[in-house]
């Protein structure tokens, strides 16, 4: 008995799901490529949120706007470039290669060269250092307390 | 001389603190409009309390004059809303109201409880020629000059300060 109410429920939830997407539209090649351009683009009310995850009103609003360029015809560098007119490069998340975002591209890499650097300089300074400038390790010493 | 070389981390940790200072104070909810200094969007909506009538960007050509975005179920609008309805009464600029996804009676009714300080009102019910204007959270505020460029945009509801310190130099220079 419990089952069936279990499997009933999964089913009342499994057609609700159905029913949201059909609202949307019928066409499920057409759902595909709106998601997938909606997952490229920020949802201004709730900022680490995709425009496909949100479920703010403007998201919503998005996506239909999306939706009907799409049935237009229009390409999707077309739809990126509407959103960017409007709401900036922030809407990207992947915003374009520019002076501006030159830094939030290459910064990262800048980091790891400028890390990878000091860590070779130190380790040649090291290696060139006679042995008597280096603490004896634990396992060298002759009476360890710890080991024996 | 070898002293400086333990300065260097001290100094780096100075400018990282610097940075992260400096981001207390910016509000990530403010992203900047690509729209200022671009023409605004082109409209031709319906007036909230006459639907048979439109008005239209054209129509407001060769003026100064300000779109408030504002809708019944936005609570910062009501924030703001006395501020606007005092700055009306001084009649320094024109205001418009853009109703952003709102129903007309609901509309009418906020406008007629807290006062309206709009020269007119127009419906967007579905929000389409908010997302022209980039708005993303309400309310919006837009100076627009006779030529019909965004010359400022500010992002939540309006304060006596920006009034006096941003908006009102620039309703001076723009009609100067």
């Amino acid at each position: 008995m419990r089952f069936f109410w279990a499997s009933a429920l999964a089913l009342i939830g499994t057609t609700a799901i159905a029913g949201e997407a059909a609202s949307a539209s019928d066409n499920p090649a057409l759902e595909a490529r709106v998601m997938k351009i909606s997952s490229e683009l920020r949802c201004l009310v709730c900022q680490n949120q995709t425009i496909a995850d949100s479920h703010a009103d403007l998201a919503v609003d998005l996506r239909r706007q999306v939706r009907e360029m799409l049935q237009q015809g229009q390409t999707e560098q077309q739809i990126t470039d509407y959103m960017t007119a409007r709401y900036g490069d922030f809407v990207l998340y992947r915003p374009p290669f520019k002076p501006l975002t030159a830094l939030l591209w290459i910064g990262p890499g800048l980091m790891v060269v400028g890390g990878l650097a000091t860590l070779f300089v130190v380790l040649r300074r090291r290696s060139r250092l006679a042995d008597e400038a280096f603490e004896a390790d634990d396992g060298d010493a002759p009476h360890n307390p710890h080991l024996s | 001389m070898k002293h400086v070389r333990y300065l260097v981390p001290m100094g780096i940790l100075l400018i990282l603190l610097y940075f992260l200072r400096a981001g207390l104070n910016l509000n990530p909810k403010e992203v900047p409009s690509p729209l200022i200094g671009k023409p605004a969007p082109a409209f031709a909506l319906p007036r909230l309390d006459q639907p048979a009538q439109q008005i239209s960007t054209a129509d407001l050509r060769g003026q100064v004059w300000m779109l408030n975005v504002w809708a019944s179920w936005c609570v910062a609008c009501r924030q703001e809303h006395t501020l606007l309805v005092q700055y009306s009464k001084q009649a320094k600029v024109p205001i418009y109201g853009l109703n952003y996804k709102d129903e007309r009676a609901a509309g009418l009714k906020w406008l007629s409880d807290f006062g309206n300080p709009y020269t007119a009102s127009v419906s967007d019910r579905d929000g389409r020629v908010g997302i022209d204007f980039g708005v993303y959270g309400v309310p919006e505020t837009f100076v627009i000059d006779k030529e019909g460029i965004i010359r400022y945009k500010q992002i939540g509801p309006l304060t006596p300060e920006v009034l006096r310190d941003t908006i009102e130099p620039l309703l001076k220079q723009l009609n100067g």
